[in-house]
C-alpha cells in the first residue's frame, strides 16, 4: 500500500526535549512515520508516551523554552518544517494542517461569536472581505451538520453542547480546507452516542474534502473505526507501525499485545484482564535499553543493555523488539541458561 | 414488588422511588424559580455480593444516585433500604455510624485524597473516625490494608504526590477497605487511569470481592468496563432507569432502543467486525425540562404517538430483565 502513494508527511526520528531545572524530559525521543494523501494515521499511546507532543511538533507549537526540537525532520510536501520560519509557519497552521483539540470549551474564545471565529481564519489566510467571510463560517457551520446555522453562528461558545462545539472546532479547522487534519482526542470528552456522530461526520467531510487526518486517541476503538495505519507510541518512541487490519490481526510488539489484552470488551467475556505490569517509566530517566523492558513479560538482558531498532518484519509491519530479530534466539538462550 | 429476580439471594441495598431534585435559584429574591430533576422516581435493588452497574451519558443522574444513597447530597424524597434500615429516616449521627458499611471510593484519586497527609495519616483517619481498631494496631492494620491494595509497607509514609495515577486509586480503595464495609460504590473508580492501569486496578476490585465479599455499585460510562465487572446493569437516561437487567440478558438482547443505540456507539477494537451503527440525533434534553412522555422520545428512532404523553413503566422482559419502553411488549 504505501510507496504507490502521494506522501504528504513525513516523520524522521523526531525528537523534542524538555529542559527543565529537574533535567531533560525526552518526551519525543525517534519518531518517525508517514501519512498518504487522504488517509488517517492512528497515533496511539497512553498518557505520557509523546503522541500530543508529536503533534504539537509537527506545528511547532512547542513552548520554547522549555521545549525543544532537538533533531529529526518533518517533510510537508517535501519541506522540512523545523527549519521554517515563525512567519512561514503561521501560513501553513490553520490554513494547510490545521488542529482540533479535546477539550472544545478551553480551545474557543468564549467572549466572540462561533460565527466570528470561523470568519476570522477565512478573512486571515484567504483574504475575504467581512461579509464573504461570515457566509462562508455559516456554510461551514451547515457543513458539519449544525441545526440552523445563520441563527447559531450568532451565538457564543457557552450556547452550545459539548458536540456542537466539537462541530464549530471543526468547522474552523476546516474552512481553509487544509491537507491535513490533527485531531487530538477529538472525541475523548464526548458521550459515546455523541462521539458515533463526531467520528461520522469526520469520515464523511474526509471523503468530501480529501484530507488526511493524524487521529491521537488512547481509545483503540477508535482507532479500529477510523484508521488505515497506526503508529503505536510508548515513552516517546514508536513501538509498532503498520496497517490497523496487521495491528488489531497480529500485533507484535509485547506492549501492543498488553494493551489490547487490558482491554475490558464488549463483545466478550474474560474472568480476569491480563494487565501490564508496573508503570509507564519516568521521561527523566528512561530505561538504557527497551523503554518496555520492565514491564516486559519476555524480556531478556539484550533487551535491558541494547534498544531495538523499528525493524520491519515479514508481514510489511515494523516493530522495534527484539523478539523478531536474528539476535532474539541465541539472546532467549542465554537468558534460559541464566535461568531468567 | 419491582424485582423478581433470585430468590435465593438476599437484598442488600433497596432503592424505592429515590427522586433528586436540586431547586435553581433565581430573580432578586432568591427564589426557586425551577428544578434540575436529576434523579426521578428510581427504585433497584442490590443483592449480596454481587455487583450492580449504574451506566448511562453525562447527565443521566448514575453519579447523582450514588450520592443519594450516601445522603452526601440529600435526597428529595425516596428510601433507602440498607439491611432492611431505611437510611434517609436516620439522624445524622446514626447515619454516620452507618457510613463504614457503605463506603465510596471516587473518579479523581488526586482530588479525593489531602495532599498533605501520609498515606498512613489518611488511612490512619478513616480507622480513627470509626474507632473500630485500637490505636496501638493502627499501623499494623494499615501497613494489612496497604498488601491487600498491592503497595508495599515501606510507601506508608509517602505523600499522595509521590505516587502514580494508578496507586493513588489504590490508596482509595484501601481508605474504603479500612471500614470493612459491606457495599462499596464506586464512581467511575477506573475513568481517569489508563488502559493498562485500569486492568490492574479492575483485576484488583474483582480479587477484594471474593476476598471480603464485597457488594459494589459500580457507576461507569465504559459499557466495556461494566460488561467486565458487573452481574447487573441498569440504564439510566435523563434520571430515568430505561432498562435493567443481568449482564448477559443485557449485552446478548438489549430491549429499549436508547440502550441499542448507546451499545452500537461504542467504536470495537476490531477491525473484521464492522457493525451496523444506530446514530442518535441531537443531543440530551436538558433535565430542567425534561421531555414530557417517555424522555428518550426526542431522539428515539422508533418513537410513536404515545411515547410523547405516556411515560412508560418498567416491565419485565422475563424475570431478570426490566424495560420501560412501550413497543416492547
Amino acid at each position: 500500500m504505501p510507496g504507490q502513494q502521494e506522501k504528504i508527511l513525513d516523520v524522521r526520528n523526531l525528537q523534542t526535549h524538555f529542559f527543565t531545572d529537574d533535567g531533560v524530559s525526552k518526551a519525543v525521543d525517534g519518531v518517525d512515520f508517514s501519512l498518504n494523501k487522504g488517509e488517517t494515521l492512528g497515533l496511539v499511546g497512553e498518557s505520557g508516551c509523546g503522541k500530543s507532543i508529536t503533534s504539537l511538533s509537527i506545528l511547532r507549537l512547542i513552548a520554547s523554552p522549555p521545549g525543544k526540537i532537538v533533531g529529526g525532520e518533518i517533510l510537508f510536501k517535501g519541506q522540512d518544517l523545523i527549519a521554517k520560519s515563525e512567519a512561514e509557519m503561521r501560513k501553513i497552521r490553520g490554513n494547510e494542517i490545521s488542529m482540533i483539540f479535546q477539550e472544545p470549551m478551553t480551545s474557543l474564545n468564549p467572549v466572540y461569536t462561533v460565527g466570528e471565529q470561523i470568519a476570522e481564519v477565512l478573512r486571515l489566510h484567504q483574504n475575504m472581505g467581512r461579509k464573504e467571510a461570515w457566509e462562508k463560517a455559516v456554510d461551514m457551520l451547515r457543513l458539519v451538520g449544525i441545526p440552523s446555522p445563520e441563527k447559531r453562528a450568532t451565538q457564543e461558545p457557552h450556547e452550545l453542547s459539548g458536540g456542537m462545539r466539537q462541530r464549530v472546532m471543526i468547522a474552523m479547522a476546516l474552512a481553509c480546507r487544509p491537507e491535513i487534519l490533527i485531531a487530538d482526542e477529538p472525541t475523548t470528552a464526548l458521550d459515546v452516542t455523541i462521539q458515533a456522530q463526531i467520528l461520522e461526520l469526520m469520515k464523511k467531510l474526509q471523503a468530501e474534502m480529501g484530507m488526511s487526518i493524524i487521529m491521537i486517541t488512547h481509545d483503540l476503538g477508535v482507532v479500529a473505526e477510523t484508521c488505515d495505519r497506526v503508529a503505536v507510541m510508548y515513552a516517546g518512541k514508536v513501538v509498532e507501525y503498520t496497517t490497523a487490519k496487521n495491528l488489531f490481526e497480529n500485533p507484535k510488539h509485547p506492549y501492543t499485545i498488553g494493551l489490547m489484552n487490558s482491554l475490558p470488551r464488549l463483545d466478550e467475556d474474560v474472568e480476569e484482564l491480563v494487565a501490564i505490569k508496573g508503570n509507564v517509566p519516568s521521561p527523566f530517566n528512561m530505561p538504557t535499553g527497551c523503554r518496555f523492558a520492565p514491564r516486559c513479560p519476555h524480556a531478556t538482558e539484550l533487551c535491558h543493555s541494547k534498544l531495538p531498532e523499528l525493524l520491519t518484519s515479514d508481514d510489511g509491519s515494523k516493530v522495534r523488539c527484539w523478539m523478531y530479530t536474528p539476535e532474539w534466539d541465541g539472546a532467549s538462550k542465554t537468558a534460559t541458561e541464566m535461568g531468567v | 414488588m419491582m424485582m423478581t429476580a433470585d430468590q435465593t439471594k438476599k437484598p442488600l441495598l433497596e432503592v424505592q422511588n429515590l427522586k433528586q431534585h436540586f431547586p435553581i435559584k433565581g430573580g432578586i429574591l432568591g427564589r426557586t424559580v425551577n428544578h434540575v430533576k436529576a434523579v426521578d422516581d428510581v427504585s433497584f435493588t442490590i443483592f449480596e455480593g454481587e455487583t450492580l452497574s449504574i451506566v448511562g451519558e453525562s447527565g443521566c443522574g448514575k453519579s447523582t444516585t450514588g450520592r443519594a444513597i450516601l445522603r452526601l447530597d440529600e435526597p428529595t424524597s425516596g428510601s433507602v433500604f440498607f439491611e432492611g434500615k431505611d437510611l434517609l429516616a436516620m439522624s445524622k449521627s446514626q447515619m454516620r455510624s452507618m457510613r463504614k458499611d457503605l463506603q465510596v471510593i471516587f473518579q479523581d484519586p488526586f482530588a479525593s485524597l489531602n495532599p498533605r497527609q501520609s498515606v498512613a495519616q489518611i488511612l490512619g483517619e478513616a480507622l480513627a473516625i470509626q474507632n473500630i481498631v485500637p490505636a496501638n494496631q493502627r499501623r499494623e492494620r494499615i501497613i494489612e490494608l496497604l498488601s491487600h491494595v498491592g503497595l508495599r509497607p515501606d510507601q506508608i509514609d509517602r505523600f499522595p504526590h509521590e505516587f502514580s495515577g494508578g496507586q493513588r486509586q489504590r490508596i482509595g480503595i484501601a481508605r474504603a477497605l479500612a471500614m470493612q464495609p459491606k457495599l462499596i460504590i464506586c464512581d467511575e473508580a477506573v475513568s481517569a487511569l489508563d488502559v493498562s492501569i485500569q486492568a490492574q486496578v479492575l483485576n484488583l476490585l474483582k480479587s477484594l470481592q471474593k476476598e471480603f465479599k464485597l457488594t459494589y455499585l459500580f457507576i461507569s460510562h465504559d459499557l466495556g468496563v461494566v460488561r467486565h465487572i458487573s452481574d447487573r446493569v441498569m440504564v439510566m437516561y435523563l434520571g430515568k432507569v430505561v432498562e435493567i437487567a443481568d449482564k448477559k440478558s443485557l449485552f446478548d438482547s438489549p430491549q429499549h432502543p436508547y440502550t441499542q443505540a448507546l451499545l452500537s456507539a461504542i467504536p470495537v477494537p476490531d477491525v473484521s467486525k464492522k457493525q451496523e451503527r444506530i446514530i442518535l440525533r441531537g443531543d440530551v434534553p436538558s433535565p430542567i425540562n425534561p421531555p414530557q412522555g417517555c424522555r428518550f422520545h426526542t431522539r428515539c428512532p422508533l418513537a410513536v404517538e404515545r411515547c410523547k404523553t405516556e411515560v412508560p413503566a418498567l416491565t419485565n422482559v422475563h424475570s431478570t430483565h426490566q424495560v420501560a419502553c412501550h413497543l416492547v411488549p
